[in-house]
C-alpha cells in the first residue's frame, strides 16, 4: 500500500481518527508522518481530548442559545454548568474532559448523542455493578420495573394484581429505608 | 552495577518472554478507569484535595499483605528522580502524563509488577494489570479483584446509566481499555496487515505502534486495544479482543509460514545481517536497534537462529529505550551518548548469552 499523502513510498503508519464522529484511516509514509506531525494520536502535542473537543464543539453551541433567547426578548439563559465543580458546559467542549461525576447529570441533555458517536452508538452503560452501594442500585431497577407493572394493571382495571404489586413496592422500600438507617 | 545484575532488578516478569503464544503476544494488559464520589476530578481539583487522596490510599495500602495483591508499595511522583518516572514509564507502568504532569501523582505497584495503581493520573484511580503472553482473562481477573478490594473501602462514582463515571468520555461505562502487545513482523513484510487493520477498526478495536513518537511501529511490535467502553459488559468487550488477536496470530503464522516457503534465503540473510549487526556495531538508533531486533526475534521463532533465548529480545527492547539507557549510566545522555551505549549494551547482552552456550 503506498502513502495516501504522497503515493510515493510505501504506507508504514496506519491508524484512524474520529473526525466529526466519523472514523477515517490514514495510512502514510514516515516523511510525510514526520511532517504532519502533530496531527498523529498519540505523539505529545495531539492529544485524545483535542480530537474530543473538535466532536464535542458541534453540539449546538451556546452562543446560539443565549442569542435566540435575547431576540425573544426573555431573560438570557444561564449557560450550562456543573453546580459541584463549576465546570461550564462550553469549558467541556474545549478539554474534552468532565470535571467531576456530578458533570454528568449538568450536562446529561446532551450526553446521550455524544455517548453514541464515541461508543458505537452505545449511551447505556451494561456492565459490571459495584458490590456496595451496588445492591441498592439492583432494588432500585426493581422497584422501578415493579412500578411499570403496576401502571398496566392500573390501565387494565386488574385492580387486584396492582395492590399486590403495591405491596410489594413497599416492603422493596421499606427494606432501602431500613438499610439507609443502619 | 553489573549487566547482569541491572537487568535482573530493570526486567518485569511480563518481558520474560513467558504464557501462551508468547512468541507472538508479547503481553496482556487490562486497565479499569474509577474516581471518587463528591470528590473533583483530577484536572478540576487542586493539589491539597488530590494529595489527600494519596495519603488515605499509603496508610490504607502501602506496605499491606491484605487482598489477592500482597507487599504493595506507593510511590509518590514527587519523590521520585525524573530518570526514576522515565524507567517505570518505559516499563508500561505508568503514563507519560503521570510522571510528567500529576503533582500529586503516585503509584501503587506490587513486587512483580503485575499490578500497577495509579493515583490522581487522569481520573482518581487507574488499575492497571500486565501479564506476559496472551493472558487476557487472568489480566482481567486480577484487574477486577483489585477493583473489589478498593471498593470495599472507597466509594466510586457510579451512575445507573452511564456506569463507572470518568473524567474523558472515551472511558465511561466499564471504564475498561484491555490491550495485547503483539510481534507481527510476517505480516508486515508480506503487507497483510494493511488489508486486516480496516476490518479491525471496524470492530472497536483499534491498533497502533508501540514504541517512537506517534503511531510509529518500531520494532513491529503493535498495541490492539478496545476503544468502546460504554455499552459493553467486560466480558464481551474482552471476548471481541480475543477473537481478533487469536485470528491475528493465525494470520501472523500463516504468514511466516508463507515467508519460509518462498522466501528462506532472503529471511535468512535478513536475520543474520540483523544478528550482525546487533553482535558488532558500535553506534545504533532507537529505530534500527528496534527493526534489528524484531528480525532477529522472527530467526529465534522460526529456529533459524539457534542458542539465543526469544527473552532477551524482550528485554533489549525495553532495556535500550532511553530511560534505561540513563539509568544504568547512572547519568543523564546525549542522543549520541544513547546510540553508543545502546550498541555496547545490545553487543553485552548477546555475549552474555553466548557465555552461557560456552558453558
Ligand atoms: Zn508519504
Ligand atoms: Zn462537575
Amino acid at each position: 500500500m503506498l502513502c495516501q499523502e504522497c503515493n510515493e513510498h510505501p504506507a508504514t503508519l496506519h491508524f484512524t481518527k474520529i473526525v466529526n464522529g466519523e472514523k477515517i484511516e490514514y495510512h502514510i509514509c514516515e516523511t510525510c508522518a514526520k511532517e504532519k506531525g502533530e496531527h498523529i494520536p498519540g505523539s505529545n502535542s495531539f492529544s485524545i481530548h483535542q480530537l474530543l473537543s473538535g466532536l464535542l464543539d458541534m453540539e449546538p453551541s451556546l452562543k446560539g442559545v443565549k442569542q435566540s433567547s435575547a431576540e425573544t426578548g426573555k431573560k438570557a439563559e444561564e449557560p450550562l454548568s456543573c453546580p459541584h465543580c463549576g465546570l461550564t458546559y462550553a469549558q467541556f467542549a474545549e478539554m474534552g474532559r468532565f470535571g467531576c461525576a456530578r458533570c454528568y447529570e449538568a450536562f446529561d441533555s446532551k450526553l446521550d448523542s455524544i455517548f453514541r458517536r464515541i461508543h458505537g452508538g452505545n449511551d447505556t452503560h451494561l456492565g459490571k455493578i459495584p458490590k456496595r452501594g451496588g445492591q441498592d442500585l439492583h432494588v432500585y431497577r426493581e422497584i422501578e420495573q415493579l412500578r411499570e407493572q403496576m401502571k398496566k394493571q392500573i390501565e387494565e382495571e386488574e385492580f387486584e394484581k396492582a395492590a399486590e404489586v403495591r405491596d410489594k413496592i413497599r416492603s422493596l422500600q421499606e427494606q432501602l429505608e431500613r438499610k439507609g438507617a443502619e | 552495577m553489573t549487566l547482569e545484575a541491572f537487568i535482573s532488578e530493570a526486567v518485569s516478569p511480563w518481558m520474560k518472554n513467558e504464557g501462551p503464544e508468547s512468541d507472538i503476544v508479547i503481553s496482556s494488559r487490562v486497565r479499569l478507569a474509577r474516581n471518587l464520589v463528591n470528590i473533583p476530578f483530577p484536572i478540576a481539583n487542586d493539589y491539597e484535595h488530590l494529595n489527600d487522596i494519596v495519603t488515605n490510599m499509603e496508610s490504607n495500602y502501602s506496605g499491606k499483605k491484605a487482598g489477592p495483591f500482597p507487599d504493595l508499595e506507593l510511590f509518590r511522583m514527587a519523590d521520585m528522580q525524573s530518570n526514576e518516572k522515565h524507567v517505570l514509564v518505559e516499563k508500561h507502568l505508568i503514563s507519560p502524563s503521570l510522571a510528567n504532569e500529576s503533582e500529586a501523582g503516585a503509584v501503587l505497584l506490587n513486587p512483580d509488577e503485575s499490578l500497577s495503581v495509579m493515583v490522581n493520573e487522569e481520573d482518581h484511580f487507574r488499575i492497571q494489570c500486565l501479564l506476559s503472553g496472551f493472558q487476557l482473562d487472568e489480566t482481567f481477573a486480577n484487574a477486577n479483584r483489585m477493583d473489589d478490594w478498593l471498593e470495599e473501602k472507597l466509594d466510586f462514582a457510579f451512575d445507573e446509566k452511564r456506569g463507572y463515571l470518568t473524567s474523558c468520555p472515551t472511558n465511561v461505562g466499564t471504564g475498561l481499555r484491555s490491550s495485547v502487545m503483539m510481534h507481527l513482523p510476517a505480516l508486515v513484510m508480506t503487507n497483510k496487515l494493511n488489508q486486516i487493520l480496516p476490518a479491525i477498526n471496524q470492530l472497536g478495536l483499534v491498533v497502533r505502534g508501540i514504541y517512537g513518537e506517534g503511531s510509529e511501529a518500531l520494532g513491529n511490535l503493535f498495541q490492539i486495544s478496545n476503544q468502546t467502553t460504554l455499552g459493553k459488559s467486560e466480558e464481551d468487550i474482552i471476548a471481541d479482543l480475543k477473537s481478533v488477536v487469536t485470528q491475528l496470530v493465525q494470520h501472523e503464522r500463516q504468514a511466516r509460514e508463507t515467508l519460509l516457503q518462498q522466501s528462506k534465503m532472503y529471511l535468512e540473510d535478513k536475520v543474520y545481517r540483523s544478528y550482525g549487526i546487533l553482535a558488532f556495531s558500535r553506534r545504533i538508533e532507537s529505530k534500527e536497534a528496534m527493526q534489528r531486533l524484531s528480525d532477529v526475534r522472527l530467526g529465534i521463532d522460526l529456529e533459524m537462529v539457534s542458542g539465543l533465548d526469544g527473552k532477551i529480545l524482550n528485554e533489549l527492547m525495553v532495556l535500550t529505550q532511553p530511560g534505561f539507557l540513563q539509568q544504568y549510566a547512572g547519568k543523564q545522555l546525549q542522543a549520541e551518548e544513547r546510540n553508543e551505549r545502546r550498541a555496547k549494551i545490545i553487543r553485552e547482552r548477546l555475549a552474555l548469552e553466548e557465555n552461557k552456550l560456552d558453558r
